[in-house]
């Protein structure tokens, strides 16, 4: 259970507050609603460089991180398909400096050509790091194009290739600062040890003046339903084969949302779960198996992967992840196994409410979803969910024409 | 308010009072099993973990402990595999276990509703795991070939193999574990490795979160009998601690479009009366974002994703290692930023400006440190394996505090010495 206050400055910016006396220390986080599928199709990859630059400097302030260090504080963003989220944590007494620094960000960034040039290496840097010289590192990139024909998601946060990044001017820079980062389109959340009072009269003193700009939205080009399935076959030098399998399924704002978040918990959570015992623990197939959803806020991807044990050929592990989904299908899933998952909801939501900093993301995060009460009944959402409904839900989403496979297979030598 | 505010000028700051940190409870079982207990939070939910620090070590058969530790789940001569993780998971509770040279834990994190129905999963796999022929074929293949894919790293490589390079090959803290390493586990070697390790009088329980009136009573009820005592302490090997191995070395990986770098020595642990003042030097050299390392070779030449230094001190023994991975294109540039940057600490007294910043943040990021009942759990563990008391922090946050640029000086140019270095890249040049 989360407490909480909130209140819309004149200009559009929700501030939520929720306060917790026994920690010295505060969370300020402020999540943009721009995320990579508000980028242009050519010019891939910017909502996340755009996170970097924010670090660069604002208007009036030429260094972010120095000042916040020196008040004891940390700080970090993320990047996703639909957000952009800045936090930082540092002693609630020098809460003022969380305010100084971003609402000044808010306000204008220092836009120099030198963190432009940097960052865009920092950024080309990482994506080698993460997407190109790890094995299985390009999956995504390859995996999001297949099952996305129309809709943004069909390329990744980090772009669709370097040269996106490369080709990245100041000028794109600006148009999209000035588009996406403004009051109305940002939630700002507080928490810790911090009067609410005082916090919106900070949040009225640091952001009042900050002019609305209703960012104009480029509707997002719904994807079409899939008829017939796809697939893509490459090969990769890396030493064992493993299959994507990617269906179309709802979005995390659909209210069926709770009964699909329950059917790959059933398939694939912990070592209790079906898709572990029976296709990696009895028959042997993979190393690794999982099933979970992307839960975006478009309509999102159910996806299953696995690792295949060496000498294990992909027709027969194929065959075996459709037989499980066949059943999940077919048959009512067991009183038992729903309560099992229902209670591990339970307990993830009690674990993730110990962190000052989670506690302020998923308040942040509720109010982008459209109620900012969520955080407290998402539970009883969970807790409706029949063995109808996921059955219901298995049927709808597991069908051969909705689903986009990968085969990615290690190289012959 | 309708006064405009100086946007020019930070805020005034407090600086952080006196840290308190709340410390351990120590309580016993009835069979002497002393329980450590952090009793916080507001959550209704507690972790329980169980301490078991590792007693010998045979390089020729590395993978034991590690092996016996995350198979403790694998089957019990009561229960399979899946009945044990259905009698955990069926009540929302988690089950998790962490394997170091050092020691290994098995820790449950439940509400505190469900702790009188999944404790007694726990007691049994910690007392009675049988190590089935079948789940070992699968635990040797499936770790085999994981293994097989992180040595596809050039940055897991490095890791690993640095590690060899300090300690050597013959110690836990160096060895480097080969595929081939799996295939030599075996079912009787782990049974009777588990009847010596896994006793009462090896174990020491930490809980922490919202502790309740029984939760005392349940784990003696579970735990506190006699049946599960045995075994005597055995002195860890220590036999190859000075070991020395390549002062530069180059594993080339033709394809790769980024060199993963590690440069660094072995060092004292936390029990060592320089390790505070360590501390600072190292967090102005590669400690947080704000540091040498990051300004120079990412915010200022963009070599790289990102670059740390750190101190890791284990039970006997430490080191002190700069790690990043950099477009291979630019690997001897970062190479020559790198030991630039080490040089200018042992020349040139850091400015008051940075060192005020860099105290500040230290404090800062302890207190963050302090945010949970688990993360207080994890600050006793850590003195629990040195041996120290909860007075070591206080001395730490002091030194941070008090600390001068000559000191830093003199701490870089006495254990930052070039010849001492460790040089390892993976990837290309």
């Amino acid at each position: 259970m989360i407490d909480f206050k909130s209140h819309t400055l004149s200009n559009g910016l929700k501030v939520i507050v929720h306060e917790d006396h026994s920690t010295p220390l505060v969370n300020v986080n402020i999540l943009y609603k721009v995320g990579a599928r508000d980028e242009d199709p050519s010019k891939t990859g910017f909502a996340h460089l755009f996170e970097h630059l924010m670090f660069g400097g604002s208007v009036n302030i030429p260094d972010y991180d120095g000042p916040l260090q020196v008040a004891g504080g940390d700080n970090n963003a993320f990047t996703n398909n639909d957000i952009t989220n800045y936090y930082e944590t540092l002693p609630a007494t020098n809460i003022e400096t969380a305010f100084w620094l971003e609402s000044d960000r808010m306000m204008s960034l220092a836009f120099t050509d030198k963190s432009l040039e940097v960052q865009r290496s920092v950024v080309i840097e990482e994506f080698k790091q993460r997407y190109l010289n790890q094995p299985y590192g390009d999956v995504w990139l390859l995996l999001r194009p297949l099952a996305y024909k129309v809709h943004p998601y069909q390329w990744a946060t980090i772009g669709k290739e370097v040269a996106h990044i490369e080709n990245a001017t100041m000028d794109d820079v600006k148009e999209f600062f000035f588009r996406f980062y403004c009051p109305d389109n940002a939630i700002m959340t507080v928490a810790g040890n911090v009067n609410s009072e005082n916090v919106f009269e900070l949040a009225e003193k640091w952001f009042g003046e900050i002019k609305r700009k209703i960012a104009p939205r480029v509707p997002y080009k719904a994807e079409p339903v899939q008829t017939e399935a796809r697939s893509l076959t490459v090969e990769r030098d890396i030493p064992f084969d493993s299959i994507y399998m990617a269906y179309h399924c709802c979005s995390r704002l659909d209210p069926e949302f709770y009964a699909v978040d329950l059917l790959t918990d059933i398939l694939s959570r912990g070592r209790s779960s079906r898709l572990y015992n029976s296709l990696l623990k009895e028959k042997k197939l993979f190393t690794e198996i999982n099933a979970y959803q992307t839960s975006d806020f478009d309509k999102s991807l159910l996806i299953i992967e696995g690792k295949l044990v060496k000498g294990v050929s992909m027709e027969q592990a194929e065959a075996a992840i459709r037989e499980e989904i066949k059943k999940v299908t077919d048959a009512l899933v067991s009183d038992d196994e729903l309560q099992k998952v229902k209670n591990k909801v339970e307990s993830t939501i009690e674990f993730s409410e110990m962190d000052l900093s989670s506690r302020s993301l998923n308040l942040a995060f509720a109010e982008y979803m459209g109620d900012v009460n969520l955080v407290n009944t998402e539970i009883k959402l969970y807790q409706k969910v029949s063995r109808e409904e996921i059955r219901e839900q298995a049927a709808k989403i597991f069908k051969e024409q909705n689903c986009s496979t990968l085969y990615y297979l290690a190289k012959k030598k | 308010m309708s006064t405009q505010p100086d946007r020019t000028t930070q805020p005034s700051l407090i600086e952080i009072g006196a840290v308190e940190i709340q410390e351990a409870v120590q309580m016993k079982l009835d069979n002497g099993i002393p329980v450590y207990t952090i009793n916080s939070g507001f959550q209704d939910l507690i972790k329980v973990e169980f301490l078991f620090l590792n007693r010998s070590f045979d390089p020729a058969n590395a993978l034991l402990h590690s092996a016996a530790n995350r198979m403790l789940s694998e089957g019990t001569a009561k229960h399979t595999a899946q009945q044990l993780a259905d009698g955990v998971d069926y009540y929302g509770a988690f089950y998790e276990t962490e394997e170091n040279a050092d020691y290994c834990t098995v820790n449950l994190y439940t509400l505190n509703k469900h702790l009188e129905s999944t404790l007694p999963f726990l007691r049994e796999m910690i007392t009675e795991a049988v190590y089935p022929e079948s789940e070992l074929g699968i635990y040797k293949q499936n770790n085999k070939q994981r293994l097989m894919v992180e040595n596809e790293k050039v940055g897991s490589v490095a890791r690993r193999k640095f590690n060899e390079i300090l300690f050597g090959n013959e110690h836990p803290y160096g060895y480097y574990s080969k595929p081939e390493d799996f295939d030599k586990l075996n079912r009787t070697v782990l049974q009777n490795y588990q009847k010596r390790q896994y006793v009462s009088n090896h174990c020491v329980i930490i809980v922490s979160g919202l502790i309740n009136a029984n939760t005392l009573e349940l784990l003696n009820k579970n735990f506190g009998d006699k049946n599960w005592s045995g075994g005597t302490e055995a002195k860890f090997a220590t036999s190859s601690m000075k070991y020395t191995g390549d002062k530069k070395q180059y594993i080339e990986k033709e394809d790769a479009l980024q060199s993963a770098i590690r440069i660094g020595r072995r060092l004292f642990n936390r029990n060592h009366p320089d390790y505070p003042g360590m501390a600072v030097l190292n967090t102005v050299l590669g400690g947080y974002f704000g540091s040498r390392l990051m300004s120079n070779i990412r915010e200022d030449k963009g070599y790289t994703y990102g670059i740390g230094s750190a101190l890791v001190s284990m039970k006997q023994e430490g080191y002190f290692f700069i790690s990043t991975e950099v477009g291979a294109d630019v690997t001897v540039p970062a190479l020559t930023e790198i030991y630039k940057e080490i040089d200018l600490l042992k020349k040139e007294p850091v400015q008051e400006e940075e060192l005020s910043m860099v105290r500040n943040y230290m404090r800062g990021s302890f207190v963050k440190g302090l945010e949970s009942a688990f993360h207080l759990a994890d600050r006793f563990r850590s003195l629990h394996l040195h041996g120290l008391d909860y007075d070591y922090y206080q001395r730490y946050l002091e030194k941070v505090r008090t600390i001068q640029a000559e000191e830093i000086m003199d701490l870089a140019n006495k254990y930052l010495d070039s010849s001492v270095f460790h040089e390892l890249v993976v990837g290309r040049k």
